[in-house]
């Protein structure tokens, strides 16, 4: 093993705490990109602002990230397929129509949409997962992936009827910048929101995490070794999709962090899950909170964050991908 | 017989749906320390019998005990610390070092939130160099060849400590030399005092290994006793439903068709 990959755990958590505390300052306030640490001392303002605005959202941020890149993680393994991101099994979708549900037909108050996109969100689970059951086709796993593909589709179809039906200048902009994903309306209360589901799920993942490396063999040979197969796989998907439905529900799909993160951290960690999954969650939530800085900072109006997790996510795995710095092994 | 069987099976009958009877009325009982090959064509229930052995699939009727218990009384806990499993061939989708496949096999005896403790470590770094494999520890399991990965599967059931080891088809993908490390690797557990059984298409490998031979046809126990009684021209023959000529060769079984 070599010397950095002993020590990616420490140096993630080191890089994660600097960028927390760097991300304070960052900003718009009081003028365009930083603020100088001593105006918390002098400027109420600024104490407000920190407190109740940027606090909140760095937190949601964070537990976004790791959420999607914890939670990619472990489905990857259990699905035992490096293609699957945690939105798959009608999750993303679900979400998103429902938020465009709430916003036409109810209200655009972020708790209504969040409480719509949860709602949808879990039905999408629960859809693929009936749907599943009484496929005639492949096994359990085959038969999940197929199931997620057709209820995703099936929303996404939905929410294309909405999108057509939305009143082109109020409501169809709004449903855009919602799908691309943000965290520009989060509050404390949001923060509590997502804390009592989040934190839990990550806590069993976390825990869990050698075991995983097991759900990823074969049945048989997992069987083999002791693991109550089809109850482990079923505990950790469930802590898995529960946190990324609260997740999606409060900052809508944002892309790619689930996908590929999970890679950057096998790549820097090696693919044992006890190094890998905690790897992805913290690489979620560094590569989470510097897209929302960037997305908060860059320019006067917000950019949608799910724009940077797909511009830098896809960049940076291009470049990790064709680079020998970070090989795993040697 | 004076020994306990490690296992045994009573009147074990099995079925995947109701047309097809996989396995009728199959009986037997293993000694500790012995090795046993199971012989016969494909589709003859070889597989579905270790299955049903592993705990996998419950029998339809008949009893399956592990040193006189019934098997389905054992924790899946338990039934994992005296069986091990060397299925023919594993699809690993993600790039494992050696070592941490090998610490997989480690699992019987830690908890669900347990992470490999550093004796865990010496027992899959042991089983690495039993099979020859230290120096592949920390190469990526998709990259081993055929050969080293199925080394690297017997290395992982070696540091599962079981007491009795079942194995598919354990040479399939082996060169001569490596398929002799196996051989010789499997002796010795057997001399320890582990129960090895092993399917196989080869009847000269069964005639090299094996102390007892168990030949199975359409799910059913054509034959099966010591290799020299049972690896007979006429049972092979009936198994095989071809003629088959098994000769002496420097004092060892050499069958061919």
């Amino acid at each position: 093993m070599s010397l950095w990959r002993r020590h990616a755990f420490q140096l993630l958590v080191a890089l994660g705490l600097l960028t927390l505390i760097l991300s304070i300052f960052l900003g718009r306030f009081p003028q365009p990109y930083w603020m100088p640490p001593t105006m918390l001392q002098e400027n109420e303002l600024a104490r407000q602002l920190v407190f109740n605005l940027r606090l909140p959202r760095l937190l949601a941020a964070v537990m976004l990230g790791m959420t999607l890149g914890g939670a990619g993680a472990v489905m990857q393994m259990i699905f035992r397929n490096p293609l699957v991101e945690p939105g798959f099994l009608g999750v993303s979708q679900g979400a998103g129509f429902g938020a465009a549900l709430a916003i036409i037909r109810i209200s655009n108050t972020p708790l209504v949409v969040a409480a719509s996109a949860a709602i949808f969100a879990l039905l999408g689970l629960l859809f693929s997962y009936a749907l599943a059951r009484h496929l005639r086709y492949g096994g359990w796993v085959l038969r999940l992936v197929l199931a997620g593909i057709a209820v995703s589709a099936l929303f996404s179809a939905g929410l294309g009827i909405l999108k057509y039906a939305a009143d082109p200048l109020r409501q169809l902009p709004e449903i855009t910048f919602w799908l691309l994903g943000g965290l520009w309306g989060v509050t404390w209360r949001e923060v509590l929101y997502l804390a009592p589901i989040v934190l839990p799920a990550l806590a069993i993942l976390w825990l869990m995490r050698w075991r995983l490396n097991l759900l990823s063999l074969s049945d048989d040979t997992a069987f083999s070794l002791g693991v109550a197969v089809g109850r482990e796989r079923a505990l950790l998907l469930v802590a898995s999709v529960t946190a990324t439905a609260v997740v999606v529900s409060v900052a809508g799909i944002v892309g790619w962090v689930g996908l590929i993160v999970p890679h950057i951290a096998r790549r820097l960690t090696g693919s044992d899950a006890q190094y890998a999954l905690p790897g992805a969650m913290l690489l979620g939530g560094i590569f989470a909170l510097v897209c929302d800085d960037l997305a908060r900072t860059l320019f006067a109006a917000e950019i949608p964050l799910g724009i940077f997790t797909s511009l830098f996510g896809a960049l940076g795995f291009a470049v990790l991908m064709m680079s020998n710095i970070a090989r795993g092994r040697e | 017989m004076n020994a306990v069987p490690i296992l045994s099976l009573a009147d074990v009958c099995f079925a995947y749906n109701a047309q097809t009877q996989v396995l009728r009325g199959v009986s037997l009982d293993i000694l500790p320390g012995t090795i046993t090959a199971i012989l016969g064509p494909n589709g003859a229930g070889k597989t579905t019998l270790l299955r049903l052995i592993l705990g996998l699939l419950k029998p339809q009727r008949g009893t399956i005990r592990l040193n006189g218990r019934p098997q389905h009384t054992l924790s899946r806990r338990e039934a994992s610390r005296w069986i091990g499993l060397v299925p023919q061939s594993e699809y690993i989708p993600f790039d494992f070092s050696v070592l941490e496949f090998v610490l997989l096999g480690r699992a019987p005896y830690l908890g669900p939130l347990d992470m490999p403790r550093e004796q865990d470590r010496a027992i899959a770094l042991e089983a690495l160099r039993t099979l020859g494999l230290e120096h592949l520890r920390e190469r990526a399991t998709p990259s081993l060849s055929g050969g080293e990965r199925q080394l690297a599967m017997m290395a992982r059931v070696l540091a599962q400590q079981p007491r009795l080891l079942l194995l598919d088809e354990p040479t399939a993908h082996l060169d001569l030399s490596n398929r002799d490390r196996i051989l010789n690797v499997l002796r010795a557990q057997a001399r320890a005092g582990v129960t090895v059984m092993f399917t196989t298409h080869d009847p000269n490998l069964a005639a090299t290994l094996a102390d007892y031979v168990i030949l199975m046809r359409q799910g059913a126990l054509l034959a099966a006793g010591t290799l020299e009684a049972t690896l007979t021209a006429e049972n092979l023959a009936a198994t095989y439903g071809i003629p088959v000529r098994v000769m002496r060769v420097d004092g060892q079984l050499f069958v061919t068709s």
